[in-house]
């Protein structure tokens, strides 16, 4: 590993002023992801922004329609929320099966949401239930936010703040892990949101979480497993390794919306 | 309960120093002056190495030295021995100069090219980078088959056709024989994957040398280090072995992989005497999967043949060994040697032909993992019964039974001389415990829940032993205690505790009273580490040989003593009594007395220890039947695995907690190889895929159902304790078992052929390729 | 372009007492237990998140210390192996079940497996097979199986062990 400079900030506006006064600098919450690309020497920042010491980044709370989650809130703590699993039962669902207990003990749902790692969990229920991005300067609707590979519509130096999570009518998650890492190798996240639209996220196939519009469609009409039993998704574009082809994650589309469906009820 | 020690399941003597992090491995300790190496390894599988410039690192900040090939040829350091003898048809068996940076070529992935030494191992890493390697990239293969095709790249002038070796074992003629008059002939086509033995300690070393003697002092992770320091010496350094001690502190397990000489030792204890400071390396596990050894990588045909009845006449095996791109140093004897010793398994087959090719790729070398060689010939069998079963209408359980070795002893085909087994019994008892009745209720319950459901159960033969011979040694130490001396090596599986049951009850002393001296060159005069589930078969004997002289001598002491002869002189429960008197002496006293010169018998040398050469070399046949019980998700093609039983016989056991463990064990790694390991090449490239445990799978915890092992005790005549050895047999044995009932899932579906490991990818396939034909 | 890195003084609560080392900002927490500290009971084992050698509770928490930086955990507590047993000499009822159960062989998961299952019984006195299979899940272990370290907790946790 390179060395760095370290700084732990107590406010936003001091993280977002190291953050923007070095561009080669990078935040880290929980660091379950950026350790390894570390240690691997896969990246060198010249600084490492630490922002567990900032109070406004933290809390989980539900107001009207919307949960808000902050951005430091661990996987253990969005499981263990019980705003989250009488809201959002689906998301406190998800938070409980991301990797294991010691990557939930530090792992937080900001970290993982800006990272934007096609094997990630919590980006599928970002897209799936059109959550919103709060950064410490404005806020990214969810279908804007996450724009490829590792790659979101956040700008150098910005910081993810919160995520806003409309409370759906009801929503539901299957994955199936990569047997190896354990991370996802194909998820889907359905929704059906209290203004009746109906969303469907797919992670882990592809480069980038996605919609899949034909399932969102059929289920608007249908609302059952057997909707979605027969849409295929095409492998085109779908990422391949050595545990899962870009047919076998087209095929596994399909099984995971049909069982996220019956999941969420 | 037994009287004594032996045969109790005692708590481990060594556990509360684990348990309260006290354990002392390579990585824990620290030499004063130490220097960190690093290794540069090649990005390339085939390539030439056109031009190294090592200038820049050389001059950055703290490093101390950049050694390469070059140097070390300067140095006159011959290149890793490969000690393997195979009996090889057709020629020689061709082995490379494998030196331990690569001189003009490299041949794999992960090769070492330059070796960086620097005050810490951030600085070395830093260098290494600097260092600027021109390559220039020739075609790579890193499949055996299509390394054996005419016009593959070649990876050695002296190897054509890129063939190692050819290797025959048995009677071609009576097999052909009875291939021609066969009533049913199966065949397969089987893949024995390449793997990982993936101990959670990664290898790792320190070396010293002393200017003034010219010793080299190498401390390692390793299970061997008698047979380490002698390859080092007489073929890599040639200097004489007395100069080289290389010892072992704790050790977190090696199921074969730290047996070996590895290039790694060979820069440290270069740089150690150039620089004349201490070395270290510590690998992390991304070199493990890079650059330690694979295992089996074995694959090929097999043929079986029957009469009408399901009586097997013949088997016939043509494999094709992957060696890696060098002969690692027992890598060419575990697909040939070892692998005919247990081809066949329990069953009486009245003939046999094994022929293998070994051939080079550009691939990690490959050497025994846990079995080496016997997990490959017990899979081939296995999977050929149950295709025989299948396709020619038996019953799975009544073909084996009607095939079973059942009288002894019994010479099989191949010359091997089993003296005794349980092998009927452990199938009777596992077919039982099994619920073959109660399985189509278990079935149905699946199905309704859109699951299919299989049963599998196989048979397995270790062939158990190693290296041949064994040394072990007593000694009465000043402070009371009583040293354990052996040439084998635990690196886990309890010697400290299961030696002292021996010792403790052949000379009526508490267990707490041991101490277990091991793995180091300098105490132990000589042994053949740890492998091939040696241990205590031979290094059991050798103790039980050592107690016996020890006792010769002790006898004579209290005769003495107690002025009596010693044929007058009874030995029970630590004392020496003259026979029909009150009169004695314990051991204990003995041993005090035996510092004295003035208490001993004339021209007796003080001290009361004895040393022992077991000179054994036969073969034990721990043996047993395995049953696994799956479900598959047909969506998914992933599988559960369900249950898991066994009844197995390893002979008498010492301690049977610790056995549990080593079968229990054996069997998460058989199953790890059913299911979910394997180290993967991308083809042309020659790029390592599987890198680490992101994308090598290693069983978990909940992975496994509980594991139910039975024992069943047929004591051995090949040892003085009964024992036939237990810590390969698990990882024989499981990979059938799972995959039989794997196949019985899929059978509804038409799946009818399917190689390890059964992930989830590979299944789906399966079960699409038959549905679409 | 910030001040570039120098050593900082970092101090950590470990197994109750406060522990203060100069150190890289870039040295892991397990780094600064083994080398600064000298506790080489917490082990280095895969590097990568996955094998979970590592493992140590902070804030009784288990997490994995090569994926922390020290200075991450300025102030928090952390608890590693050489803190589980109540005295020197002792060995705490895991450490006890681990040893009746035959629940380690090398011993080099042992610190991070005991980690694990130290946490699950404070969370959850008696789990059920399953869960305690599930709270290894983030350990590796070569050697055992897995069965006789399921054992042994069910053993810690007063239950008698389904199969021996």
């Amino acid at each position: 590993m390179y060395d760095f400079a370290y700084h732990k900030p107590g406010s936003v506006a001091d993280a977002v002023k190291l953050l923007t006064a070095d561009p080669e600098a990078r935040p880290i919450s929980g660091g379950q992801t950026l350790l390894p690309a570390l240690k691997h020497r896969l990246n060198r920042p010249t600084a490492l922004v630490d922002l567990s010491g900032i109070a406004e980044l933290k809390g989980i709370r539900k107001e009207g329609d919307t949960l808000t989650i902050g951005a430091l809130a661990r996987h253990v703590d969005v499981a263990e929320s019980a705003e989250v699993t009488s809201a959002i039962p689906a998301l406190a669902r998800m938070a409980a099966n991301i990797g294991d207990i010691q990557v939930r003990n530090r792992g937080t749902i900001g970290g993982s949401v800006a990272n934007n790692d096609p094997a990630a969990d919590y980006p599928a229920a970002v897209l799936g239930l059109g959550a919103t991005i709060v950064t410490d300067r404005r806020r990214i609707a969810a279908d804007d936010f996450f724009q490829g590979m590792f790659t979101t519509a956040l700008e150098p130096g910005e910081l993810l703040v919160a995520i806003e999570f409309p409370i759906p009518e009801k929503a539901g998650y299957a994955k199936m892990r990569n047997p190896a890492s354990r991370y996802v190798m194909t998820g889907a996240f359905v929704a059906r949101l209290r203004s009746g639209e109906v969303r469907v996220a797919i992670n882990g196939a592809g480069p980038c979480v996605f919609r899949q519009a034909e399932m969102e469609k059929a289920l608007s009409a249908n609302w059952s497993p057997e909707a979605v039993a027969n849409i295929r998704q095409s492998p085109e574009g779908l990422n391949s390794d050595i545990h899962g082809s870009a047919e076998y994650r087209a095929h596994l589309v399909t099984v995971m919306a049909k069982r996220a469906v019956a999941e969420a009820g | 309960m037994p009287e004594g020690f032996v045969g109790r399941g005692l708590r481990r003597v060594e556990d509360a120093r684990f348990l309260t992090g006290r354990g002392r491995y390579v990585a824990d300790l620290q030499e004063p002056g130490q220097l960190h190496g690093v290794v540069l390894r090649s990005p390339h599988a085939h390539a030439r190495i056109a031009a190294l410039d090592a200038e820049a690192a050389r001059a950055m900040p703290g490093v101390r030295a950049v050694l390469t090939g070059e140097d070390l040829a300067a140095e006159g350091l011959g290149p890793l021995p490969c000690p393997a003898t195979v009996q090889t048809v057709g020629g020689p068996l061709i082995i490379p100069p494998r030196h331990a940076l690569a001189r003009e070529r490299v041949r794999h992935v992960g090769e070492g090219v330059a070796f960086v030494v620097a005050d810490s191992a951030a600085a070395a890493r830093d260098a290494a980078e600097a260092i600027r390697v021109a390559y220039e990239p020739l075609p790579a293969v890193t499949e055996a088959p299509a390394a054996l095709v005419p016009g593959a790249p070649l990876l050695w002038e002296e190897a054509p056709g890129n063939l190692a070796f050819r290797f025959e074992k048995g009677d071609r003629a009576a097999t052909e024989a009875a291939f021609a008059d066969a009533a049913h002939v199966v065949a397969l086509d089987l893949v024995n994957q390449r793997v990982h033995a993936a101990p959670i300690e990664p290898r790792a070393a320190i070396a010293r040398h002393d200017p003034a003697t010219g010793g080299f002092d190498l401390l390692l992770a390793g299970q061997s280090v008698h047979n380490i320091r002698d390859q080092l010496a007489d073929a890599v350094f040639r200097l004489p072995r007395e100069r080289i001690r290389v010892h072992c502190p704790d050790v977190g397990g090696g199921f074969g992989l730290k047996n070996f000489l590895f290039p790694e030792y060979v820069m440290l204890l270069s740089a150690a005497r150039r620089l004349g400071r201490p070395v270290r390396w510590v690998a992390d596990h991304t070199e493990e999967f890079l650059a330690a050894v694979h295992g089996r990588a074995v694959q090929g045909r097999g043929r079986l043949a029957l009469d009408a009845e399901g009586r097997f006449l013949a088997l016939h095996a043509e494999m094709i060994a992957d060696l890696g791109a060098y002969c690692s140093p027992a890598g060419p004897a575990c697909p040939t040697n070892s692998f005919s010793t247990a081809v066949g398994g329990p069953y009486a087959i009245p003939a046999m032909l094994v022929e293998v090719r070994g051939a080079f790729t550009n691939t990690a070398p490959v050497d025994a993992y846990r079995g080496a060689g016997k997990p490959e010939a017990n899979y081939l069998t296995e999977r050929l019964v149950e295709e025989a079963a299948r396709r020619c209408g038996f019953d799975p359980v009544e073909l084996r039974r009607r095939n079973l070795v059942r009288h002894f002893p019994y010479r099989s085909a191949l010359g091997m001389m089993m003296d005794c087994g349980r092998f009927a019994e452990n199938l009777e008892e596992a077919a039982r415990l099994a619920d073959r009745p109660g399985f189509a209720a278990r079935r149905a319950e699946s199905e309704a829940r859109g699951r299919r459901r299989g049963l599998g159960l196989a048979c397995f033969l270790e062939t158990a032993r190693g290296a041949p011979q064994e040394w072990g040694g007593l000694r009465f130490e000043a402070d009371g205690t009583v040293s354990i001396l052996l040439g084998t090596q635990s690196n886990g599986q309890g010697h400290e505790t299961s030696f002292a049951q021996v010792a403790a009850d052949r000379l009526g002393l508490p267990v707490e009273r041991f101490r277990l001296v091991q793995a180091d060159t300098a105490a132990i005069p000589r042994g053949a580490g740890h492998g091939g589930a040696r241990s205590l078969h031979l290094g059991g004997g050798a103790l039980v040989l050592a107690a016996e002289a020890l006792l010769g001598k002790a006898r004579a002491i209290a005769a003495h003593l107690l002025q009596a002869a010693p044929s007058e002189l009874d030995f029970a429960a630590g004392r020496f009594t003259v026979r029909g008197t009150e009169r004695g002496v314990t051991l204990a006293a003995v041993a005090e007395a035996a510092r004295d010169p003035a208490s001993l018998p004339e021209g007796m040398a003080p001290g009361l220890a004895a040393e022992a050469l077991n000179p054994e070399d036969r073969v034990t046949f721990p043996a047993g039947c395995h049953v696994a019980e799956v479900e598959v998700d047909p969506e998914t093609g992933a599988i559960a695995l369900l249950r898991y039983q066994a009844v197995d016989d390893y002979g008498r056991l010492v301690n049977p907690l610790l056995t549990a463990g080593q079968v229990q064990g054996g069997v998460a790694q058989g199953i790890g190889q059913a299911l979910m390991e394997a180290v993967a090449y991308e083809a042309g490239s020659g790029q390592l895929l599987s890198a680490s445990f992101m994308d090598y799978c290693l069983p978990r915890a909940a992975d496994l159902p509980a594991l139910e092992i039975g024992f069943g005790e047929c004591p051995t005549a090949s040892n003085p304790l009964g024992v036939k050895g237990c810590g390969q047999a698990g990882a024989i044995a499981a990979p059938q078992a799972v995959m039989a009932a794997v196949l019985d899932a899929l059978a509804p579906l038409g799946v009818t052929a399917l190689d390890m490991p059964a992930t989830p990818l590979r299944v789906w396939q399966a079960i699409r390729t038959a549905r679409d034909g | 372009m910030l001040a570039p890195p120098s050593p900082v003084t970092v101090e950590i609560i470990v197994n109750g007492t406060p522990r203060r080392a100069c150190v890289e900002p870039r040295t892991t927490l397990v780094d600064f237990l083994r080398e600064h500290l000298g506790l080489t009971g917490t082990h280095i084992g895969c590097e990568h998140g996955i094998c979970g050698a590592c493992s140590v509770l902070l804030e009784g928490e288990p997490v994995r210390a090569c994926c922390l930086f020290a200075l991450q955990v300025e102030g928090l507590s952390v608890t590693t192996v050489e803190g589980l047993a109540p005295a020197r000499g002792e060995l705490s009822r895991l450490q006890n079940a681990f040893c009746e159960a035959h629940a380690l062989q090398c011993g080099y998961c042992t610190p991070g497996m005991l980690i694990a299952c130290h946490d699950l019984l404070a969370r959850n006195p008696r789990p059920s097979e399953e869960e305690i299979r599930e709270a290894i899940g983030g350990n590796l272990c070569r050697c055992t199986g897995y069965q006789q370290i399921v054992d042994a907790v069910k053993l810690a946790s007063g239950q008698e062990a389904a199969h021996g």
